[in-house]
C-alpha cells in the first residue's frame, strides 16, 4: 500500500457484499487492492489521481462490478 | 408529485442512505433545489472501515468519504442536526436556528451509539463509543497510546471487530458479552460460538455470560471494570459496544408514527402518520426507516446494513423524484464483517430461525456456510470465508425455498445434520 497522498483526488468504494474475492483488482492495481486471508478485500479508498489508470483497470476487471470510483473535485468539506 | 416544477427537496441526514437518495433524485430527473442536512461536519463517509482498518491505522479516517455523483447544485448544511419537523408548514428546524422548507423530504437520520446507563461513568477518560468518524479518531488515538488492556463491552459486530483490531495491534483485549456467545443475536449461539473460538485463538480474552456492573475511575480516568459476578478487569480503555439507537427524537410533535425502533413507512417507502396514513411528501431510508418487508410476512423491520442504506436510499430517492419504482422495496438484507482473520457474510435475516444446517464446508476447517430455516423455509445464510456460495443461497432465500435446502451438499455423503441455531 502506498502512503496516502496529502490531497487524494479519487474516491474508491467497493460493495463488499458483492465482492467475491476474485482478486482481479489486485492484479490490476496491486498497490491499492489486496486480499487478506482467504477472502477479505482491503482497498485504498483515497488513491492519488496519478494512479487513475490502474484504478480504472481494476474497476473494469472486477467480475462482479463491485468497484465504484469518482473524482473528489466536487467536494468542499 | 411528478408534475409541475418542484422547487425544493430536503434530505435530513448525511450518511450513505442520504447520499444515495439524493443522487437517485437527481438521476431520476429532479432539478429543483436540493439541500442535505447533516449533524456531523463531514460529507458522507463510509462507516465499515471505522471499526477495522481505521483503528489499525491502515486507512486514514478522512479517506473514507464516499464517492458521489452529486455536482455543485447541492446545498450542504453540515454540522447542525434537525430538531423538529413541522408538516403543516413543510418546515424543518435545525439546532442552529435555521428553518428549511421542503416539497419533498427524505428522512435518513440513522442511528447513534447506545450510551452507558450511568452517564458519569460513560464520560470517564478512557471510555469510548464508536459510531462516527470522530469516535474512530479518538479511539485510534487511545489504542496507539500503549494501553494496558482494552475492554470491549458488548459482543455484537462492532465489539467483535474492535476486539479483532486490538489483537492486530497486539494489544491485550477482553471482550465481555452477557450472552452465551459473541454475535449470538445475529448468528445464533451455534455459529456465534464457532466465531468466538476463532477470536480466542487469536488471543481475545472472551468473558461470556458476564456483565459489567460499574466502571471504576481514578482521577477521572477508567482504571477497572467490575463485573456482576464480583470479579474485576483492569483496563484503561473501554469501548461501549452496546448497539445502536435510532435518531427519531426530532420527529416529536410531527404527527408521524415513530418510536425508538424507527420511523414507520408503508410498502412504497412513504412515511406514515400516527393514523397510519402515508405522507407522500416524505420518504425514509436506511437505519432509521422501519418498513414492511415482503419476505418476512410484511413485518416492519429496520435494517442497519451498508447495502440496505444504498438500496433503500436509491428507492426512496426515486420515489420522491416522482419516478416510483414498479415494485415495493424488498432487497434481501445482507452484510459482511471482517474479524478474527475471516470474512463473515450474511444474506437474509436469521431472526426467528428454528433450524440450521451446515450446507457447505466444515467449521473444523474454518470455512463453511450455514443455512437458517424457519417453519420449513430458508430464511438466511451465513458464510465464513465461504462467500462464493452465498449468492446461490440468496436466491433460495429470496424465493423462500424449502428448508433444509435440497441437493446442495456435494462434498460429503448423507443428509446434512439439522442443528439448533441457538436463538432464545
Amino acid at each position: 500500500m502506498s502512503s496516502p497522498a496529502p490531497q487524494p483526488s479519487l474516491r474508491v468504494s467497493v460493495d463488499l457484499n458483492l465482492c467475491q474475492a476474485y482478486a482481479q483488482c489486485c492484479y490490476a492495481a496491486p498497490q491499492h487492492f489486496r486480499i487478506e486471508g482467504h477472502e477479505a478485500l482491503f482497498y485504498d479508498p483515497a488513491p492519488a489521481a496519478r494512479d487513475r489508470a490502474d484504478i480504472e483497470r481494476a474497476q473494469i476487471a472486477c467480475p462482479v462490478q463491485a468497484i465504484r470510483v469518482e473524482d473528489k473535485s466536487h467536494e468542499g468539506a | 408529485m411528478g408534475h409541475g416544477q418542484p422547487s425544493r427537496a430536503l434530505v435530513i441526514g448525511a450518511g450513505l442512505a442520504a447520499l444515495r437518495g439524493a443522487e437517485a433524485m437527481r438521476d431520476a430527473g429532479f432539478s429543483g433545489a436540493l439541500t442535505i442536512v447533516g449533524a456531523e461536519p463531514y460529507r458522507p463517509y463510509d462507516r465499515p472501515p471505522l471499526s477495522k482498518h481505521v483503528l489499525t491505522g491502515e486507512i486514514a479516517p478522512d479517506a473514507t468519504t464516499v464517492p458521489s455523483s452529486l455536482g455543485e447544485d447541492v446545498d450542504w448544511h453540515l454540522g447542525s442536526p434537525a430538531v423538529s419537523l413541522d408538516r403543516a408548514d413543510r418546515l424543518v428546524h435545525l439546532a442552529d436556528g435555521t428553518a428549511l422548507t421542503y416539497d419533498r423530504l427524505l428522512i435518513a437520520t440513522g442511528t447513534r451509539a447506545r450510551p452507558w446507563p450511568n452517564p458519569h461513568e460513560g464520560r470517564l477518560a478512557g471510555v469510548y463509543t464508536l459510531r462516527g468518524r470522530d469516535d474512530a479518531i479518538a479511539l485510534r488515538k487511545a489504542l496507539t497510546s500503549s494501553p494496558q488492556r482494552v475492554l470491549v463491552i458488548g459482543g455484537g459486530l462492532i465489539g467483535c471487530e474492535v476486539a479483532s483490531a486490538c489483537r492486530q495491534l497486539s494489544l491485550p483485549v477482553t471482550l465481555v458479552q452477557p450472552g452465551p456467545a459473541p454475535l449470538a443475536r445475529v448468528l445464533g449461539r451455534y455459529i456465534g460460538a464457532i466465531v468466538g473460538a476463532m477470536h480466542e485463538a487469536r488471543g481475545v480474552d472472551l468473558r461470556l455470560g458476564a456483565e459489567v456492573e460499574w466502571l471504576e475511575q481514578a482521577n477521572g480516568r477508567l482504571v477497572r471494570a467490575h463485573l456482576v459476578d464480583g470479579t474485576a478487569i483492569e483496563a484503561d480503555i473501554a469501548l461501549l459496544a452496546l448497539g445502536a439507537m435510532r435518531n427519531t427524537e426530532w420527529l416529536d410533535g410531527s404527527g408521524l408514527s415513530f418510536d425508538a425502533g424507527g420511523v414507520d413507512c408503508d410498502a412504497d417507502g412513504y412515511v406514515l402518520d400516527v393514523d397510519g396514513r402515508p405522507d407522500t411528501a416524505i420518504a425514509a431510508a436506511g437505519d432509521v426507516a422501519r418498513f414492511p418487508h415482503p419476505l418476512y410476512g410484511g413485518r416492519r423491520i429496520a435494517v442497519e446494513h451498508w447495502g440496505h442504506a444504498v438500496a433503500q436510499g436509491v428507492h426512496a430517492g426515486r420515489l420522491l423524484a416522482g419516478d416510483k419504482p414498479e415494485r415495493c422495496y424488498a432487497a434481501l438484507p445482507a452484510f459482511w464483517s471482517g474479524q478474527a482473520g475471516v470474512t463473515l457474510k450474511s444474506v437474509g435475516l436469521t431472526a426467528g430461525a428454528d433450524a440450521m444446517t451446515i450446507a457447505q464446508g466444515d467449521p473444523a476447517t474454518g470455512r463453511f456456510l450455514a443455512v437458517y430455516g424457519r417453519e420449513g423455509r430458508c430464511i438466511a445464510a451465513v458464510s465464513v470465508d465461504c462467500g462464493r456460495w452465498l449468492p446461490a443461497y440468496a436466491e433460495r432465500i429470496a424465493a423462500a425455498e424449502p428448508f433444509p435446502p435440497e441437493e446442495t451438499v456435494i462434498d460429503r455423503a448423507g443428509s446434512p445434520a439439522i442443528l439448533a441455531p441457538g436463538f432464545s
